[in-house]
């Protein structure tokens, strides 16, 4: 996923989105994926990274990620590329 | 390296119109222990979901509502009402502190005989008698509260001409002020109704007429509701008193004391808005007790407080089935346990809280029960953690009518544990098995094999 | 010249938006008192509150949880702010907070010596609409005739002691007046399925809206009260501009139910003057959001309000200016990214 380049992050989790107007919070894990999405990292790489660092299943961590890109493209935070 | 504990990510809109996290944490306070055991061996060991039911709690409530009552007015006696829960185990805590039983069918009554309660500390209330329950309910000297015209005339045919002095009370019901006003069960004491039952009973020297019981809802809000019920009863007693010189020796003020549980579509907190039971309790003393009674001839109040005394004392365990997004992008939880055996999710918000702990972040979400119907929803919306797959929740305050008005459906009922005094834990209620369905079914001999 | 006396105040209602809540007028009162010297915290329950952000008023501010969370909560989040800011008295302004207030008065003076100046409860209740009748009756004030009704058949049987047009009401908003029996059976449901049971029907009084702001000590004696007639109305039934009248008779009203009824704190009156006389209508449990025109006219009711929760000597005020105009409007504040971003994350600002 390719995130929005004008969307604005802080580092207390804060977004906003100057294309919609709108804001969002997102918790410390979450700011994470944005920034290893920003940095191109693919999502195979973020779910290793995840689970390098915490303590969970990678299916687990699959299923999350799913759904938290899901949210990101919904919000138009970000894009999915092929 | 020790790795860290995972949270699932999670963004949220703001100022969406929901409530804001600033203070609201103790909905997230996790619930991990009951009466000192950990609610992770307490599923470990009786399987998810299952209900926890603290004995301590119970007796607490008990002798909490009883010191009530026994500081303001010198004659009290509680009754039990089985049809608010009535395992066996739970009807003889109420009965070991000294509460009759208060019963509203013949299946109750023939549970309270079997719990060992005397027949004559058994109060036969409700609107379906048959002539035989009458029967049982007249040899075993019970107190048979009558609800209408039809039960009253049954039992004047059984007695009738016999040497008995069969013990009745009428039901009575009345305008307190509240709407609606109950009046399906019992006699109408405003349209005269209510005397002229009296009137038909004291033309019978069979029976004897010792009580008036009212019973003036369910999940009274307001105390006050309860002095003019006292003062519509004392009342109908004097004049009784006047007309034959008969003693009325009980008047019994049912239930309806509301517990601590929100209901659904109230804007405040139940528990920052229901009277106390010390409320209740000067609500209705004060009123018999300025009535202007000779000091001899007080009746004794009675009470069949139900879901005041057990609904707190009694929690369902659960676990996550699976977490899911709605079509709007509202998250869904399912869970393990849904309508059909916490029946009470109908009209409240229970409380619900993690068994574990969480970090401070939360989402909005609609909880569903496992069945396959679209009813079957526990609470519409609610904060809570960001729950995963196999997390554990504690859902509160479901002591009172869950355990008698669950149904089986799809699902076998769960286990019922308590938690006595000691902390030990006992199973009082087994799960339900695919045996316990089968016991009762019969297949005709030509439906007994099938070939596919 | 001797110094004033500084005071940290917390005042709620921030919202001063189309339909306006009463916090900023009272902090503006508060702000130009010749008494105290005030320090406001804000207490919000929206992150867009315009009160928030209007950093020449409010010194600073807290999000508060939502009353439906109870009191428990409550009391955590006001234990906390209280530690930051050390607040002496709160003057919280919203209808649907006051009940949670009034059940914590005792425990906030106790637990932070936190003090303020509400009803007691009992006064809260009985000027409920559902029991308006009462009222007028223990308060020897006139009120349209009114009965809570919990079905579409009632409606029929109150025929005899009803005359259209009559008003429907909601159990806490919205109401319509209508013309006939059909009319009243359509706002009866459209009311219900949106508020609930019950409804409340009310005898219609023709006449003109007069509206008074005042306050009472608690022991009978009602410290201000001035009077006001709505000169514009917004479609939400607001204020949009007033001026405050000469009406003694209005005073005098206004001071046997705050005497009678022994009303503590701040109240909004409003009253239909018809040819018959003066019919109260409601009565609000606080300050209405237009009070600043009593400060315009010579009384502080807000700088009142505080002398009496402090323990000060509060004496009634003898006169108001009368032909006094308030002329309300609106202003675009604007606002940093930031800012909105503070008080979203960390509930303050």
């Amino acid at each position: 996923m390719h995130i929005n380049s004008n969307v604005a992050i802080s580092d207390s989790g804060f977004i906003f989105n100057p294309l919609t107007g709108d804001s969002f919070t997102t918790n410390p894990i979450g700011l994470q994926i944005i920034e290893m999405l920003k940095n191109g990292l693919s999502q195979q790489k973020i779910i290793t990274e995840i689970t390098t660092k915490y303590l969970v299943e990678s299916s687990t961590v699959e299923k999350d990620l799913r759904d938290y890109l899901s949210m990101l493209n919904s919000y138009q935070l970000g894009e999915y590329v092929n | 390296m020790n790795k860290l504990p995972y949270e699932r990510p999670f963004i949220q809109k703001l100022n969406l119109g929901v409530m804001n996290k600033f203070g609201s944490k103790t909905e997230l306070e996790p619930c991990t222990h009951i009466d000192g055991v950990p609610v992770k061996k307490l599923i470990e060991e009786y399987g998810s979901p299952c209900f926890v039911i603290s004995e301590q709690k119970i007796r607490n409530n008990y002798k909490n509502a009883v010191r009530a009552f026994k500081t303001r007015y010198p004659k009290i006696q509680f009754a039990w009402s089985y049809k608010t829960n009535y395992l066996d185990a739970v009807c003889n805590i109420f009965h070991q502190e000294g509460s009759w039983a208060e019963v509203v069918s013949i299946f109750e009554y023939q549970k309270a005989i079997h719990n060992g309660v005397p027949g004559d500390k058994i109060i036969f209330n409700g609107p379906d008698k048959s002539k035989e329950d009458l029967a049982i309910a007249i040899s075993n000297n019970s107190l048979i509260h009558i609800d209408h015209f039809d039960e009253l005339y049954d039992l004047v045919e059984l007695v009738q001409g016999r040497s008995l002095k069969v013990r009745v009370a009428i039901r009575v019901n009345m305008d307190t002020g509240v709407r609606p006003i109950w009046d399906r069960f019992g006699f109408n004491y405003e349209n005269g109704q209510a005397w002229n039952a009296v009137t038909k009973i004291m033309s019978h020297p069979e029976l004897d007429l010792v009580g008036l019981h009212a019973h003036i809802g369910t999940y009274m809000l307001v105390s006050s509701a309860y002095a003019v019920a006292a003062n519509k009863l004392c009342d109908l007693m004097q004049q009784v008193q006047n007309r034959w010189n008969q003693d009325i020796q009980y008047l019994d003020f049912g239930g309806g004391f509301a517990s601590t549980n929100t209901l659904k579509g109230a804007y405040l907190q139940a528990s920052d808005v229901i009277p106390s039971i010390d409320e209740y309790a000067e609500a209705i003393t004060a009123t018999v007790l300025n009535f202007g009674f000779k000091q001899d001839k007080l009746p004794t109040i009675f009470l069949e407080t139900g879901r005041a005394l057990i609904d707190d004392a009694a929690y369902l365990l659960g676990t996550v089935v699976a977490t899911k997004r709605l079509s709007d992008e509202r998250r869904a939880t399912v869970m393990d346990f849904g309508v059909n055996i916490l029946f009470t999710s109908f009209w409240y918000d229970h409380q619900i809280s993690p068994a574990q702990h969480f970090s401070r972040h939360s989402e909005n979400m609609t909880l569903y029960g496992p069945l396959c119907m679209n009813i079957d929803v526990v609470r519409e919306n609610v904060m809570l953690p960001l729950l995963n797959k196999g997390d554990q929740v504690v859902v509160h305050k479901v002591g009172a009518y869950n355990m008698t008005q669950w149904m089986q459906f799809i699902q076998m009922r769960p286990k019922v544990i308590l938690i006595d005094m000691n902390g030990r834990h006992h199973v009082i209620r087994e799960h339900e098995s695919l045996e316990t369905m089968l016991r009762y079914e019969h297949v005709p001999a030509h439906l007994k094999t099938i070939s596919l | 010249m001797s110094i004033k006396p500084s005071v940290t105040v917390a005042v709620s209602g921030l919202n001063n938006i189309d339909s306006p809540g009463p916090g900023i007028p009272v902090i503006r009162a508060l702000k130009e008192s010749n008494f105290f010297n005030v320090r406001i915290i804000g207490l919000s329950y929206e992150t867009l509150e315009p009160g928030l952000y209007m950093r020449d008023l409010v010194d600073k501010s807290y999000q508060l949880p939502l009353p439906s969370a109870g009191i428990a909560v409550l009391l955590d989040r006001l234990h906390y702010i209280h530690q930051q800011e050390n607040i002496q008295v709160i003057i919280p302004n919203f209808d649907s907070e006051l009940y949670n207030f009034i059940k914590i008065a005792d425990q906030l003076k106790s637990e932070m010596g936190i003090l303020t100046v509400l009803p007691t409860l009992n006064q809260f209740e009985s000027r409920q609409k559902s029991v308006l009748n009462d009222f007028g009756k223990k308060n020897d004030v006139k009120v349209p005739f009114s009965k809570t009704i919990f079905s579409v058949n009632e409606l029929l049987t109150i025929e005899e002691e009803f005359n259209y047009p009559l008003v429907i009401k909601g159990k806490y908003y919205d109401a319509a007046v209508v013309a006939n029996f059909s009319q009243a059976s359509h706002y009866f449901h459209k009311i219900s399925n949106q508020w609930g049971l019950p409804i409340v029907v009310q005898e219609f009084v023709t006449g003109t809206e007069v509206n008074v702001t005042a306050i009472g000590d608690g022991e009978g004696n009602c410290i201000g009260a001035v009077p006001m007639r709505k000169l514009y109305i917004t479609d939400k039934g607001k204020a949009w501009a007033g001026v405050s009248l000469d009406d003694a008779q209005l005073i005098a009203i206004t001071n046997q139910i705050i005497s009678k009824s022994k009303w503590k704190g701040g109240c909004e009156l409003e009253f239909i003057r018809s040819n018959d006389g003066y019919y109260l209508l409601e009565m609000n449990p606080r300050f209405p959001a237009w009070v600043y025109l009593a400060v315009a006219c010579g009384q502080n009711h807000p700088e009142a309000l505080l002398k009496m929760a402090l323990g000060y000597p509060v004496k009634p005020f003898q006169r108001y200016d009368t032909g006094k105009l308030f002329i309300r409007y609106s202003y675009d504040q604007i606002v940093d990214m930031q800012q909105f971003e503070t008080i979203s994350t960390k509930g303050e600002l």
